[in-house]
């Protein structure tokens, strides 16, 4: 007999050792995610997985399912929820849409439309932060970077390198690259690399691809997230 | 240098899980982690430079610029700014002609704040290279000062001047019945190790460093190990490696008794870690000494060397088929390794950030082995539990908390120090012995605990009621409560480790709404603004840093709503945004500083 637990009202079959978003993505239901990939280690960072297991707050992408457990993800509160800690990650860096290239393919953008977000209700930091264009092929534009570790995970895990980590602690924490200068023209990274491609924001890009594909005809022009999601397995991918 | 390095990381074995002794020990020696050592480090560790970077930007106690040859650190906790604080630094600032926050010209001197450093009932307190400096005032600060202009070597200045007084005002059932050396041991083993393990859950003990889970289930947890390797037989059961940690990193400010109990009683804190490992089967111990109790480390070191030559550590233990020791790990300055698992991480050499669980530490702890962590006070008592027996310590207290439980008292009172009380002692009662009138309220627990007003005294000390890890500050009526409240929530903000959003950015956004409210900028709205984030960082933390770093905020708001809302302005809305502020570079190139260059935000008195 398979196992099963309660979503939202929904009996969701899972297997052993499967977290709850895995059995969740795999009966096709959708938890908004952003530091969450189902190729790479859970991390449990962003907290925008935060599910209701059983009363208690949990993240979806980390805590295993178990038999009886009764989820709650779709709730007025907690998707309220989800929306500040998504204004959270905006405040803290410089999220100008506009004129960012990943717009329309961005992660970040397409959760915040999702979870209905007009505006960023916490007042900004305005955080000073670097842009390391260095590299022929790929940029980094540090002040998009919301410390999800996607990259680190990448190249440590799928690119057998070790090009990216994250330096300092709490509000002053940054991206750091493996290189002597700490410029990316002089680590590792080669644009073939799975690191270079897995930035669920517009802050590490390929050069000369921004605009190949117009503004209105992007991946979340086309489709929202939820549906993204769950036909590629993803949060979205590199187009 | 390189010759240095190369010798330090030999004397650490080349293993990337010392990498943090190995910054400590190159910071102590060049006052900063050199570029050069981090290049040098990655070859020798194989590891990553990012991995070093990572770990020296982390830790308060490491830095990547030059900081003086005497680096001096005074703690900014509450309680140190009660004793005059303030005065200390500035005057400190002034004698020694160096900012706050810099390092002097000729680089002999930097000054710093830092988190409380367990020094409360003698404060204003600092840390020259990392030894305690106490009742700091002018006189102390113009020899220090001397000493300084003069280079003179620590070890030459009057010892006086680092002098750490133990001040136990109140012994009670464990400080007055010490245990004497290795009897623990030998009880553990004429009784037998599953009957003393019963012993240990008969007495009822709960984890004394405030979130009180059942010792002895702990430790039977730890044996049990993973759920994959239950039913392997006795004998490959017993092969298992398994560690016992004991949490030293007592960062909790206001809290100071494990400095107490490893400076006079770390002979029983040991035994109860040998105990512990005797009954899990665990063959290496830890200490995880915070930085901050540097000056106690090498006087702990020779308690080890002792037990081991009485047979009480190392191989075949009393004679028996047992083997044990114990290590000693210093941390560098980070509250968050109190959580065990971001202790567990900064032990195997890496940035303190609490792991996802489950799995707990039990099963999957250190190096990814069934590991215990308790708290110093813990094994302390679990000593004495161990001779005298479960009952001994399970007739006293309430029902939910057995035995007593110690405490660090400081702030406003006649006598701060050690108390060691049964549970279930009245609040009041505390207060009367320690000699403390005109009380406002008592922050019990430290900042993550919660603040009570003068009508709630009669609240017991007690898991079930209010639950402390020793920590008891308190406050008379001559103090304001917005200034403790926007101390503790600075002190967050500091501490967090970053690594999820809610407390990362909660905890500073949580910071800013506080000054401005206190700042006088606040307006209709705002105490609704600060409660939402309060309730988004509690309810949405990873770890209990966050998961309590509202807790100053929300037990004030509740008790003093009145005090916050005094503070808004009548208008309906202030930006939270300092135009006239993000003028001023544009002041600075127009060489402009004249009335008309500044924007008045909002008119005063437009209201």
């Amino acid at each position: 007999m398979t196992k099963s637990f309660t979503l939202d009202g929904r009996i969701i079959p899972f297997e052993d050792g499967e977290t709850i978003i895995e059995a969740a993505a795999a009966a096709g239901v959708y938890i908004p995610h952003l530091c969450h990939h189902p190729d790479y280690t859970p991390h449990g960072s962003c907290k925008l997985c935060s599910v209701k297991v059983n009363g208690r707050i949990c993240s979806a992408c980390t805590f295993p399912a178990e038999e009886d457990q009764e989820i709650v993800s779709e709730s007025g509160e907690i998707n309220a929820d989800r929306k500040r800690i998504t204004q959270m990650l905006f405040v803290e860096g410089n999220h100008l849409c506009p004129g960012c290239e990943k717009s329309g393919n961005c992660q970040l953008q397409a959760v915040a439309y999702h979870l209905n977000m007009v505006d960023n209700h916490f007042p900004h930091f305005f955080a000073k932060r670097e842009l390391d264009a260095s590299h022929p092929d790929v940029l980094i534009d540090h002040n998009r970077c919301i410390f999800c570790e996607l990259c680190v995970r990448a190249s440590r895990e799928k690119d057998g390198k070790n090009v990216f980590d994250i330096g300092g602690r709490g509000i002053n924490k940054r991206l750091i690259v493996n290189a002597p200068t700490g410029l990316l023209k002089d680590s590792d990274l080669e644009v073939t690399d799975e690191a270079a491609h897995i930035c669920p924001t517009g802050a590490i890009l390929i050069k000369r691809t921004g605009y190949l594909i117009p503004i209105g005809q992007r991946q979340f022009d086309q489709q929202p997230i939820d549906k993204v999601s769950l036909t590629t397995g993803q949060g979205g991918h590199e187009q | 240098m390189e010759e240095i390095i190369t010798k330090i990381s030999q004397r650490y074995d080349h293993d990337p899980v010392n990498l943090l002794q190995i910054l400590r020990i190159i910071q102590a020696e060049y006052h900063h982690i050199p570029d050069a050592a981090i290049e040098q480090l990655a070859k020798l560790l194989s590891i990553p430079r990012t991995h070093i970077l990572a770990v020296a930007e982390f830790y308060s106690f490491l830095h990547l610029a030059p900081r003086g040859r005497y680096e001096l650190l005074v703690s900014d906790s509450i309680t140190d700014r009660m004793l005059g604080k303030q005065d200390v630094m500035a005057y400190l600032a002034q004698q020694l002609k160096v900012p706050i926050g810099g390092t002097r010209d000729d680089g002999a001197v930097s000054l710093d704040n830092t988190s409380c450093t367990g020094l409360c009932d003698q404060g204003p307190a600092g840390l020259i290279n990392g030894l305690p400096l106490t009742r700091l005032n002018k006189s102390r600060i113009d020899v220090i000062v001397d000493l300084i202009n003069q280079d003179k070597p620590l070890a030459e200045w009057p010892r006086e001047l680092f002098a750490v007084a133990d001040n136990i005002r109140k012994p009670g059932l464990l400080l007055n019945n010490g245990i004497p050396l290795g009897e623990a041991l030998k009880s553990a083993f004429v009784r037998g190790l599953p009957e003393t393990l019963e012993e240990i859950n008969r007495s009822g003990l709960r984890g004394r460093g405030g979130a009180g889970y059942a010792t002895g289930w702990k430790w039977h947890l730890c044996y049990e190990g993973p759920e994959e390797e239950a039913y392997c037989d006795i004998e490959t059961q017993r092969q298992l490696q398994r560690y016992v940690i004991c949490n030293a990193d007592e960062g909790e400010p206001g809290t100071f008794k494990d400095r107490v109990l490893l400076n006079s009683y770390a002979h029983q804190v040991f035994e109860g870690m040998t105990v512990c490992a005797a009954i899990t089967g665990a063959t290496q111990g830890f200490l995880y000494l915070r930085g901050e109790y540097l000056f106690l480390y090498d006087k702990l070191q020779t308690i080890l060397a002792g037990r081991r030559q009485a047979g009480l550590l190392g191989s075949h233990i009393l004679g028996q088929d047992f083997n044990f020791d114990i290590e000693i790990h210093l941390g560098a300055g980070a509250y968050i390794c109190g959580e065990e698992s971001a202790l567990i991480e900064s032990l195997e050499g890496k940035p303190g950030i609490p792991r996802n669980r489950p799995p707990y530490p039990v099963t999957r702890g250190y190096l990814g082995k069934p590991t215990v962590v308790n708290n110093v006070e813990t094994f302390f008592a679990a000593t004495a539990i161990a001779v005298n027996g479960g009952e001994w310590f399970a007739k006293i207290g309430t029902e939910k908390s057995k035995g007593t439980k110690i405490l660090s008292i400081s702030g406003d009172c006649a006598r701060p120090g050690i108390y060691e009380y049964p549970f279930g002692t009245a609040i009041q009662t505390i207060l009367d012995d320690c000699g403390a009138s005109d009380v406002l309220g008592v922050q019990v627990g430290g900042p993550s605990g919660a603040f009570i007003s003068d009508q709630e005294f009669g609240r017991k000390l007690a898991f079930e009621d209010m639950a402390t890890g020793g920590s008891f500050m308190i406050f008379n009526n001559s103090r304001n409560i917005l200034d403790i409240v926007r101390n503790f929530s600075h002190f967050f903000a500091h501490e967090s480790c970053g690594f999820c959003t809610p407390c990362r950015v909660g905890t500073s956004l949580l910071k800013n709404q506080l000054d401005k409210i206190i700042e006088g900028h606040g307006s209709a709205g705002d105490v609704a603004a600060l409660e939402e984030i309060c309730q988004l960082v509690k309810k949405y933390s990873h770890c209990g840093l966050g998961q309590t770093a509202a807790n100053p905020v929300l037990s004030t708001l509740e008790r003093y709503p009145e005090i916050y809302q005094s503070k808004l302005k009548k208008i309906s809305y202030e930006p939270g945004f300092d135009l006239d502020g993000a003028l001023e570079s544009a002041r600075r190139m127009a060489k402009r500083s004249d009335k008309a260059a500044h924007l008045a935000q909002i008119d005063e008195h437009h209201d």
